[in-house]
């Protein structure tokens, strides 16, 4: 008899224990940008999810290159979801594509999990109970380095960002937290790499700061110039112009560049350190804020499959909710409207040997949320 | 807005146009004597930015690197000549803008294979970085200035190699007429590869120089492509006098409206929608500066009819 109860209890345990309770397989639609301008920042997503989710079984990924072209992105995800009946989508950098692919897909009851763009539209009255964003509210990280240049005790930043919708959040964020006043406030344009001219506004302009978002290229180009017009201010900016893959490009002109960012490679946690550490035998690199974006996407899907069945879309969504992995930034929850509460921290570029490299100098923003979660009906 | 910082983005302007010179002028020349629009021209501004960033990392020399990027972008010309560019000619345009648009793709995707997606670095030579005092109150980076002096040396050896020498001779009496040149027993295939590769080593040396300020990545090639597009029509095509003309109008319009256009707005407008809605039409000016200079010269500043 007691021999009974114990087996009836192990088959009790057994079957509250997801990995023998789910044997369910899933399918993932990667679309991301692997090609052409702009491929490394979809290379290291996708090398950071393919990380995350080695070795599992369960989940069969389908990778595809969007070419940075929203008619292609949607090409891409109509196949996805009618020939090739996956259940999850990923992998858009751009938020101009995310606009154009994400509202379809989450009305098809697919779920999306973005690994990087998280366009205010999507985070206020656009959202939807089936998308995700496992990185950041486009603002936020624009939204810390505000918050950065007060504590800094900037009291006339002037601010630069190109004109397209994510330029304007990056703009809107900056002002929503500095408090000082501004110098002067240009709109470059998309895909511009000569700076002279702002650079010039710049030195007559009087200010005590710059804020730049350029991401890309178009950083590189600005942060070169900008140390070779012997211009002193201090300048500060989001991660995307100061990331592992572009550091190399920018040169010494970035060093000692304050930079935001929510995930950074010393972020102190066991799970981040295996993440580093197994990014860097695996492909022989440092990873990125990207990368890591990638890479927490995709254990957090394995963390809702541990929890539920996927043809069980409302308890997924529940678990997907729950926010239940060890994420690389350490706390990681979401808020109502499916975005990011975590740290913000300001990081400062580094020299290691002789690779150039971030390091964290302070947390900018703590438990940080965005501002449109009021607008979200969900 | 005080006369020093307008005469400093002046400056500006004439060293983006002197660039875009570099860019044109060989698309121009080859479509003047082989009558090829070629798309694929960005490509070679790619291909020696990369050169030269391959160079600089292995002999740490910005020179070796330039030569570089004028030496790689000459060779990939003859080669792209020879295997492709030559079935071409006989073609209609369509044929030439679908096949020269395939040759972006493989050599953008080729140049991705052989050095990765991430941009690379290059830098300026250490006694060309900072600045130098030029006017009183009117500093200038070095480096501009040299990419400035560059570009008039180019467009004056250009002036020299078109109207002084053998070969310039034969270069204009191909935009003149083709099959007369090649019944009076002038190789016509190896001047056709010449001039090709002339133009890609200037828009590979366009590159190089342009890559040491910016950034050396793939793709890099496009956009510059487009402006040189813009050049070329508003100088008249084929003509090198109208491409430097035209580079120098275009470069210097952008630049100044892109800058003043918002200030001038702030008078009526509240600052940042001035900023927003001033930058949007000055990205805008140079494409009214070429509508409105195709209405009043429809063959461009200096070309035939």
């Amino acid at each position: 008899m007691k021999k009974l109860t114990t087996t009836l209890a192990a088959l009790i345990l057994m079957s509250s224990t997801p990995l023998f309770a789910h044997g369910d397989k899933v399918k993932v639609g990667m679309i991301t940008t692997l090609s052409g301008g702009g491929s490394g920042l979809g290379i290291d997503v996708r090398d950071g999810f393919m990380l995350a989710v080695k070795g599992n079984k369960n989940i069969s990924v389908i990778t595809k290159d969007d070419q940075r072209k929203p008619d292609i992105a949607v090409q891409l995800a109509d196949k996805m979801i009618q020939s090739d009946k996956v259940d999850v989508l990923t992998g858009i950098i751009w938020s101009n594509l995310a606009m154009a692919v994400v509202p379809a897909t989450v009305n098809q009851g697919k779920f999306y999990l973005s690994p990087n763009a998280g366009p205010s539209k999507l985070a206020g009255k656009g959202c939807h109970k089936n998308y995700f964003n496992v990185a950041w509210q486009n603002d936020n990280l624009h939204e810390a380095a505000g918050g950065y240049a007060n504590s800094a005790g900037f009291k006339n930043s002037f601010i630069l960002a190109p004109n397209y919708p994510a330029g304007k959040d990056a703009l809107t964020g900056y002002k929503r937290y500095f408090k000082g006043s501004l110098a002067g406030e240009i709109y470059t344009k998309l895909g511009q790499k000569d700076y002279a001219a702002e650079i010039a506004q710049i030195r007559a302009s009087g200010a005590d700061s710059v804020f730049f978002f350029l991401p890309g290229g178009m950083g590189i180009g600005f942060m070169k110039q900008f140390s070779q017009s012997g211009i002193k201010l201090p300048v500060v900016g989001p991660a995307f112009s100061f990331d592992q893959g572009i550091l190399k490009a920018v040169g010494e002109a970035a060093l000692g560049v304050k930079n935001t960012s929510q995930w950074s490679k010393d972020i102190d946690n066991a799970a981040n350190k295996k993440f580093v550490k197994d990014f860097k035998s695996e492909y022989g690199r440092l990873p990125s804020l990207y990368a890591s974006q990638g890479y927490d996407t995709g254990k957090l899907l394995i963390s809702a499959m541990s929890k539920a069945e996927i043809k069980n879309k409302d308890k997924f969504r529940d678990a997907l909710r729950k926010a239940d992995f060890e994420s690389t930034r350490g706390k990681f929850s979401f808020d109502t409207n499916h975005h990011p509460i975590q740290d913000i921290y300001v990081r400062e570029v580094i020299k290691e040997g002789k690779i150039l490299t971030n390091k964290i100098v302070s947390v900018g923003l703590k438990n940080h949320s965005n501002a449109y979660v009021s607008e979200c009906k969900m | 807005m005080t006369s020093i910082l307008f005469f400093e983005q002046l400056l500006n302007g004439v060293q983006f146009g002197t660039m875009l010179f570099l860019m044109s002028a060989g698309l121009t020349l080859i479509f003047g004597v082989m009558g090829l629009i070629n798309l694929a021209h960005g490509s070679f501004y790619m291909i020696g930015a990369f050169s030269a960033a391959l160079i600089a990392g292995l002999t740490g020399s910005f020179w070796l690197a330039l030569l570089a990027s004028l030496s790689g972008a000459a060779i990939a010309g003859v080669l792209i000549e020879i295997i492709i560019i030559r079935r071409l000619y006989r073609r209609d345009h369509l044929d030439q803008v679908l096949a020269t648009f395939a040759l972006i793709l493989l050599l953008s995707e080729g140049v991705r294979w052989c050095f990765g997606a991430f941009p690379l670095f290059l830098d300026i030579p250490s006694n060309l970085n900072g600045t130098l005092p030029i006017l009183d109150n009117l500093i200038y980076s070095k480096y501009r200035l040299f990419i400035i002096l560059m570009g008039f040396l180019i467009a004056f050896g250009l002036y020299i190699l078109i109207t002084k020498t053998r070969l310039g001779v034969r270069i204009r009496a191909g935009q003149n007429d083709r099959q007369m040149i090649s019944a009076l027993g002038v190789d016509i295939s190896k001047l056709y590869t010449i001039v090709f590769a002339l133009g890609a080593s200037l828009a590979g040396l366009a590159g190089a120089m342009i890559g040491a300020i910016q950034s050396v990545e793939v793709g890099m090639g496009e956009p510059i492509l487009i402006l040189a597009f813009v050049v070329i029509v508003i100088g008249g095509i084929g003509s090198i006098k109208g491409a430097l003309i035209g580079s120098i109008l275009v470069g210097v319009t952008d630049t100044i409206g892109r800058i003043f256009l918002p200030e001038v707005l702030k008078i009526f407008m509240e600052p940042s929608s001035a900023t927003s809605v001033g930058s949007s039409i000055g990205s805008m000016l140079i494409y009214i500066l070429m509508a409105l200079i195709l209405i009043i010269k429809p063959s461009g500043l200096f070309g035939k009819n």
